[in-house]
């Protein structure tokens, strides 16, 4: 029995190919129906999403030949050559493959490392897969120890803690400087996507009440009515800044429209309350010098950018961590892979058993004094005859629920009643 | 060894242990460290209180004739307005910077001399426990303000560079410290000024002199000055932000300079 991971991702194939490899979320089920077709694959689910199309399966068999099955599997249903595909495959086995799926499942093989989609994916496809009835006991528990690791990760690692596009860096320095942005008033000066984007974002947080200033005052007027706010004449945009905490500055003006000395008059008139300026106009709308005032914030778009940067650097750093968390986890599962594995139980009991069998027989014979050999021969075939007796009815109802959901209770239950965890070790 | 005692080193060992863990939270910003820093910090407290209250049943009066006992109230006092912060706004990472203070305090007092100083007929009295009392309870608060100061600066540096790091994640927002400064500022003045009234009425009675302007009463009087006008600052002209946390962190280095750096001078007298 063995763990594999057939597949392909942003790390090994370019996009045009797996766009063409990829199924969408509803077309699932018929490529799961079609890889249970094949022996060889005993459990299967599949993962595909924009950045990745792979299979976790588990085979009973030999490992080339399941591969080979879900490799014809994608082809045939994705009208492919495998000569097209075969080489950016991937394939992992084992500790190998479980370390992968915890990855995964973790956002650690993401291309924007911690970003947090790829665990609702994952666990789409495993509810999919589940209902199909195409997962059994091995991939049921990878699968809930994957969510339970990627759980771990996310809260013992700074993994996810940073924002890692423009917008959201913004909102995160918005929340650094005023803390709950509920209630929070915000001013929007000119229009643009840039501005719409974090706008939105920043509604998401809980700022309220929307200003917005443009030199049309009728787009003013429509972008204000799409957040329910309320829109001001361009010329006293200033006069505004007195009250707005956060302002957006996205206007195509060909000149700073915000000067040093105009913002020091702002502030004073503020009474020194915290501002937070976002210039994401192209020439620039502030005075960079206004980042000199006290109690002035000013981010340009290069800033957030590097903001951005360096929180890509951060999320890096904390992947080795939660790395470290993963590698435990596995050893973790592989151990109750183990001992779900009834072969080695049973060989360990029968050992057990009949070194037992051995010593008492020699003491019993010993003891005896003269036997004829005949005599001996009787009694050593009683004791083999007890022993396996004795043994039948537990092998065979041990073979029979190891492949059932609990299996793994009985051999862990035997292991312990006759103390065979010691003897491994 | 006396009763008191073995609590007052129960209390250091709780507050090493909280002081550790509030710094391996603020690193690692794991939750569970967090918690195991609280805990920590509250058995130090509470070792802290039953010490004080064995000294006290041992004195016969309050624990705040020495300069040990002086420091070892301010400490436990700085916990006690450190821990209400803390369950107010639920945030342990001024507990980074407050705890190491109160390790710092304690561990100055362990080193000092805990003979039971004999206090001559002037220096007992109601009048001057309820004044060093609230004198000691203010400053607790100062120190409190003193921390968020730092903290405030760190996090306006990190913002104003434009290129935050690693403490700027770390760090609360700006809104939260400018608040938790301004709110132990608001505690700790009245409690300061009630201290400078019945200290002055105390010397009145006492010496008969009504301010008595030198050495130590000299520089309380100029940092109650400065926690004056910097709430006068703050809550008339709107001031806020850097420049309050630069003036509630020189307060606190002239309290901390009354507070020790006096006494230590006038070796004669260790009050």
């Amino acid at each position: 029995m063995e763990i594999l991971v057939v597949g392909l991702s942003h790390k090994t194939a370019p996009i045009d190919l797996r766009e063409r490899l990829n199924v969408p979320e509803q077309d699932l089920p018929r490529p799961l129906e079609m890889m249970g077709d094949s022996p060889e694959l005993v459990e299967r689910m599949l993962v595909a999403t924009c950045n990745r199309v792979e299979v976790y399966a588990v085979t009973e068999g030999q490992v080339e030949k399941a591969a080979e099955a879900i490799t014809d599997c994608l082809a045939t249903y994705r009208n492919l050559a495998k000569a097209e595909f075969v080489d950016r495959l991937y394939t992992y086995t084992a500790a190998d493959a479980v370390r992968h799926v915890f990855r995964v499942a973790s956002s650690l093989d993401s291309m924007v490392v911690g970003e947090p989609q790829i665990l609702g994916q994952v666990k789409a496809a495993y509810s999919i897969a589940q209902a199909r009835e195409a997962t059994g006991i091995i991939l049921n528990n990878l699968l809930e120890q994957a969510f339970h690791v990627a759980k771990r990760v996310r809260s013992e690692t700074g993994i996810a803690s940073s924002a890692v596009s423009v917008s959201s860096a913004a909102v995160e320095l918005a929340r650094k400087i005023f803390g709950d942005l509920t209630g929070r008033s915000v001013l929007i000066i000119g229009a643009g996507e840039m501005a719409e984007l974090a706008l939105r974002h920043l509604l998401d947080d809980g700022v309220r009440s929307v200003l917005v200033a443009n030199r049309s005052y009728d787009r003013a007027v429509a972008l204000a009515q799409q957040f329910s706010g309320r829109a001001v004449t361009f010329e006293s945009f200033r006069q505004e800044m007195v009250g707005a905490d956060i302002v957006i500055s996205a206007t195509s003006a060909p000149h700073v429209i915000l000067k040093k000395e105009d913002m020091q008059a702002i502030i004073h008139q503020r009474r020194h309350r915290p501002i937070f300026l976002i210039d994401i106009a192209d020439p620039r709308d502030i005075d960079p010098a206004c980042n000199e005032v006290d109690n002035v914030y000013l981010y340009n778009i290069d800033d957030l950018q590097s903001v951005v940067e360096a929180n890509l650097k951060e999320r890096c750093r904390e992947a080795e961590r939660a790395e470290a968390i993963i590698d435990r986890e596995v050893g973790v599962y592989l151990n109750w892979l183990r001992s779900l594995d009834v072969v080695p139980t049973i060989v360990s009991l029968r050992q057990r058993v009949e070194e037992i069998r051995g010593t008492e027989l020699q003491k019993a014979l010993g003891r005896m004094g003269d036997l004829t050999p005949e005599q001996r021969e009787v009694i050593t075939a009683m004791s083999h005859t007890m022993v396996n007796k004795i043994l039948h009815q537990p092998m065979t109802e041990l073979k029979r629920r190891a492949a059932l959901q609990d299996g793994h209770l009985y051999t862990s239950v035997l292991r312990r009643l006759f103390g065979l965890e010691e003897k491994q070790k | 060894m006396a009763v008191d005692h073995f609590f007052f080193y129960l209390a250091l060992l709780g507050y090493l242990l909280g002081t550790l863990h509030y710094l391996l939270h603020i690193a690692s910003q794991r939750p569970s460290l967090g918690r195991v820093a609280t805990y920590a910090t509250l058995a130090g407290f509470g070792a802290h209180t039953l010490s004080h209250i064995f000294r006290i049943y041992t004195l016969g009066r309050p624990p705040l004739g020495s300069l040990y006992e002086s420091l070892s109230f301010l400490a436990w006092a700085i916990v006690l307005i450190y821990l209400v912060t803390e369950f107010r706004y639920g945030n342990r990472v001024i507990g980074a910077f407050v705890l190491p203070m109160v390790l710092l305090a304690g561990s100055v007092a362990a080193a000092l001399p805990r003979r039971i100083a004999d206090l001559g007929p002037t220096l007992q009295g109601v009048g001057l426990w309820v004044h060093v009392a609230l004198a000691i309870l203010g400053n607790a608060a100062f120190a409190l303000t003193f921390c968020t100061g730092l903290m405030y600066i760190l996090q306006e540096r990190q913002l104003k560079s434009r290129h935050p790091g690693r403490i700027h994640f770390r760090l609360p927002s700006l809104e939260l410290l400018d608040d938790v400064g301004v709110k132990s500022l608001l505690f700790g003045f009245p409690l300061l000024t009630l201290a400078l009234i019945t200290g002055s009425i105390w010397a009145e009675y006492t010496r008969g002199s009504f301010l008595p302007l030198y050495g130590r009463e000299a520089w309380s009087i100029l940092s109650w000055l400065i926690y004056g006008g910097l709430l006068y600052a703050r809550l008339s002209a709107g001031w806020r932000g850097r420049k309050a946390a630069i003036l509630a962190i020189i307060g606190f280095c002239l309290v901390l300079f009354t507070l020790i750096g006096v006494s230590l001078l006038r070796t004669g007298r260790i009050l």
